[in-house]
């Protein structure tokens, strides 16, 4: 059972994948190119010769797009799956596409929406060589924090469940989420590195492709699993009642 | 495979943990490997030296929203 919805979870992300690298080249890329042009400009006033490529605008653009997304939403499908598996059938009595639909936009808020609000996306040209090693242990600090507050929020969220009933146990679970994610923006330090000169239209479009890619990759992970989920559950099911009716009288 | 018992068709069939553990580890290990090599090899650290595996993937790594550079 796990290994038929694993392969599913797998083949859904590389689906995800695919979709969100046509939205990527359609919105994401140029806003990609534009703030390349930006930093070949800085260099150019600065009187420095380009950086050297090695490897080409059009294979980054291309062939290096493409295994990026579909390697991301291939692992990604597999977590999902995994979660997925535990998931079912332990909150509440959720159906199968219920419960992949809800995963996907819990999995969005913690593991996207959130960081990325503290620790929005950059395009090139954004960022200091030196404090790579700090922002990138900020930025995954403040995902882990996100994703451990959801399973705190919904553990308070269902052990409150009988004394407050399902609406506000879920806003109570909720506001455990909240509070823990407010706590660490406050307590973890701001990153911001983007030049004065830097276009602000031009930042709000880069950030906004890049979350459209996500949603793009999240929604068709927690509808496309869900649908196909359903039948290999049904399958399962089919396997249960089977042996129970074959089992001699 | 299954729960033991047969349960009516409305309700859900939980998948019993020691099935799905030793899936989670091995296949979530992996996933998390090649998220890594997506998300920040060459970036803050490094497994292979030189900068190509970040330069190849370099335009998925900025719109993936990780941090870069």
């Amino acid at each position: 059972m796990v290994r038929s919805l694993l392969i599913r979870g797998m083949l859904v992300g590389v689906l995800a994948g695919l979709l969100t690298f046509a939205f990527a080249r359609v919105f994401g890329e140029p806003q990609i190119d534009l703030a390349i042009g930006f930093e070949d400009h800085v260099h150019h006033m600065a009187g420095e010769a380009a950086e050297p490529e090695l490897v080409s605008r059009q294979v980054q653009s291309t062939f290096g797009l493409l295994t990026g997304v579909l390697v991301y939403g291939c692992a990604l499908g597999g977590i999902f799956s995994l979660v997925f598996t535990y998931a079912y059938g332990r909150i509440g009595k959720l159906s199968p596409r219920g419960t992949a639909a809800l995963l996907a936009i819990a999995g969005f808020v913690a593991v996207i929406l959130v960081p990325q609000i503290k620790y929005p996306a950059n395009p090139p040209s954004i960022g200091n060589p030196e404090t790579i090693g700090e922002r990138t242990a900020l930025y995954f600090a403040m995902t882990v924090i996100s994703l451990i507050a959801m399973v705190a929020a919904y553990n308070a969220g269902r052990g409150l469940l009988s004394r407050l009933g399902g609406w506000n146990a879920a806003l109570a679970g909720a506001a455990v989420y909240v509070l823990v994610v407010a706590v660490a923006m406050v307590v973890l330090p701001p990153v911001n590195e983007v030049p004065a000169e830097f276009s602000a239209v031009l930042l709000w479009n880069f950030r906004i492709a890049s979350i459209g890619m996500q949603i793009v990759m999240w929604a068709t992970l927690g509808l496309g699993f869900g649908a196909l989920s359903v039948a290999a559950l049904a399958k399962q099911r089919q396997g249960a009642a089977s042996r129970q009716s074959h089992r001699p009288v | 495979m299954t729960t033991a018992t047969y349960a009516p068709a409305s309700e859900p069939i939980s998948i019993p943990v020691r099935e799905i553990l030793p899936w989670a580890i091995f296949a979530g290990l992996l996933a998390l490997l090649a998220l890594y090599f997506i998300g920040a090899e060459q970036g803050a650290t490094a497994i292979f030296s030189g900068t190509y595996i970040h330069e190849f993937v370099h335009d998925g790594r900025h719109l993936l929203g990780f941090p870069c550079h």
